[in-house]
């Protein structure tokens, strides 16, 4: 696998929700080695800082990417046409271990973070229990792509407008309490992942989670993205976010 | 007849073949550039800042843009130097280019210790940092004095048996000073200038992003800053300087150049474009072609001030 810095056209714009855009890109160099969890560096016109963006899904040539418009860098990304290039650097980072598809899993997913799961939790299909979080039902994106994947959705939303009342890992309970999981993979905001991780281990299940954190070089060199972590032999660490994750073992975080 | 330009500088004794380096701590060790680009395209490569021993470095958010820049904490976090010397630097060595090895430390007996550590092995050049923004104990504190500065770098030059660069601080009254200081207290070579002092706040929490605070800033925002105390510094004193701050182009290097810079480090850029450096390099040659300069040595310097 290497790291590649190229320019993709943009094949789909979409807006799935206000403030919220779905790039379809044409990136063969990128996609066809993407694992699940991986990230882009996306160059915006005129800024600094290129802007590190999941990987939503990977398919044969095409990549996908969802986000939010949260600053100026990324409303310039927002401005692009379907046709214009990116320039995009990538794939980043280590993605989800997914391991052997045929056990029973949970992904728990909340806000924008729900977006990198969908890749990850295709190759399970019914095997998937997908839980996703929103503040409120008008948040809500992507569904109908989970539910393509043929995993068993649920939704919970802050305000009882869809979907259960409340946290998406009061459905992370319910499930643990269903039935066996082999594993949780988690990526939202960080308290999400902090209950996530607890309720997992407290049950003796294996845990990974995507973490975030503000990032420059987004490939190992400018050791900005620093996340604590423990090492094998028990002691702290700053690993790195943009190569030793984004995707983490909960029982290395230090929450 | 324009021939191929003759690009290569010579920064104390140490040829580079061509005058585009990378800044110290926004180059790693040179593995993940290294993966994109040969690194035998650059005149030398600038480790990121080494310590006595391992530092975990600041806590997170390190990192914050700016108009046109960005602002960074990170502290030094380092393998510390036996590490360096033990994983990093077989390999550097084997990829064609000139090593800067640069060193901080909180008392001036680590700079002394790595000074004479280093000089037994490959690097070719040494980098006194005294300019570092980002730790508590020793760093810029070493650099923003006259007596300071030139009392550290006369203490590390004799553990040095390879050139002594030292690096300087924007974060001075009068940077030109501390320059003619630390080259009379036997500097070989000067590097300049390290990040200034910044800071943002989210106006929304009322906290700084950094967790540190405060951080150094760096990128095209602090490119003037940097030329005119190239400038200032170039007017003073005679031995090579690596000009950086804010250089993104080719352009920019040619302007750092004129200023007075014999070489020409590259670090923020990288990030928007990993192979700026490369570029940079290329645009410079096509420059000197273009207006038939037959050496890049021909530049340093060479602006013409107005009296």
């Amino acid at each position: 696998m290497s790291i590649t810095v190229t320019r993709c056209p943009v094949l789909k714009k979409v807006s799935p929700r206000e403030g919220l855009i779905d790039l379809t890109l044409h990136c063969p160099d990128i996609a066809r080695q993407a694992a699940p969890g991986q990230f882009l560096m996306i160059r915006c016109e005129g800024f600094t800082l290129r802007r590190p963006l999941s990987i939503c899904d990977a398919q044969g040539d095409l990549l996908r990417v969802v986000f939010e418009v949260r600053g100026a860098g990324t409303a310039w990304l927002a401005g692009v046409e379907e046709g214009d290039p990116l320039d995009i650097l990538g794939p980043q980072g280590k993605g989800f271990d997914l391991g052997d598809v045929f056990r029973p899993v949970v992904f728990v997913g909340g806000g924008i973070g729900v977006f990198p799961l969908l890749h990850a939790c295709r190759p399970f299909g019914a095997n998937a229990t997908v839980l996703l979080g929103f503040r409120t039902a008008s948040m809500i994106a992507l569904t109908d792509d989970f539910r393509a994947t043929g995993v068993d959705l649920r939704l919970a939303t802050d305000d009882g407008s869809e979907g259960h009342g409340g946290l998406v890992t009061d459905l992370l309970a319910a499930r643990l309490d269903e039935g066996p999981c082999a594993a949780v993979f988690a990526c939202g905001p960080h308290p999400m992942l902090k209950a996530t991780a607890a309720e997992a281990m407290r049950r003796g299940i294996p845990c990974q989670v995507s973490l975030e954190q503000r990032m420059a070089c987004g490939m190992g060199a400018c050791l900005g993205c620093a996340y604590k972590i423990l090492r094998a032999d028990g002691s702290e660490t700053y690993a790195h976010v943009c190569v030793d994750g984004p995707v983490f073992d909960a029982k290395d975080v230090i929450w | 007849m324009v021939t191929t330009p003759q690009m290569s500088v010579n920064i104390a004794g140490v040829t580079l073949a061509n005058p585009i380096v990378t800044a110290s701590g926004t180059f790693g060790f040179g593995r993940e550039y290294g993966a994109l680009f040969p690194l035998s395209e650059l005149g030398a490569v600038t480790v990121k800042g080494l310590t006595l021993q391992e530092r975990m470095g600041n806590a997170p958010p390190r990192v914050a843009e700016t108009p046109s820049g960005m602002l960074n904490s990170v502290g030094l976090q380092n393998p510390g130097v036996e590490k360096f010397i033990r994983q990093e630097l077989p390999w550097l060595k084997t990829q064609g280019t000139v090593i800067i090895a640069n060193i901080a430390g909180s008392t001036i007996e680590d700079y002394c210790a790595m000074a004479e550590r280093l000089s037994d092995t490959e690097v070719d050049l040494l980098e006194l940092n005294i300019s570092c923004p980002n730790v508590k104990q020793g760093g810029v504190a070493f650099g923003t004095t006259c007596e300071n500065a030139a009392g550290i770098t006369a203490a590390v030059k004799p553990y040095c048996k390879k050139p002594l660069i030292v690096k300087l601080s924007p974060n001075v009254t009068d940077i030109a000073e501390i320059a003619v200081a630390v080259v009379d207290a036997g500097a070989d070579a000067l590097s300049l200038i390290n990040t200034l002092l910044g800071m943002r706040i989210d106006i929304n929490t009322r906290r700084p992003i950094l967790a540190n605070n405060v951080g150094g800033l760096s990128g095209p925002a602090v490119r003037p800053i940097a030329v005119r105390m190239v400038w200032q510094v170039r007017n003073r004193v005679t031995v090579p300087i690596i000009g950086m701050g804010g250089v993104a182009t080719w352009e920019d290097a040619v302007e750092m150049l004129l200023a007075g810079a014999n070489a020409v480090a590259v670090g923020t850029a990288l990030y928007a474009d990993p192979y700026a450096p490369v570029k940079i390099k290329q645009g410079l040659r096509d420059y000197l072609e273009r207006n038939g300069i037959a050496d890049v040595n021909a530049l340093s310097g060479a602006v013409q001030a107005n009296s």
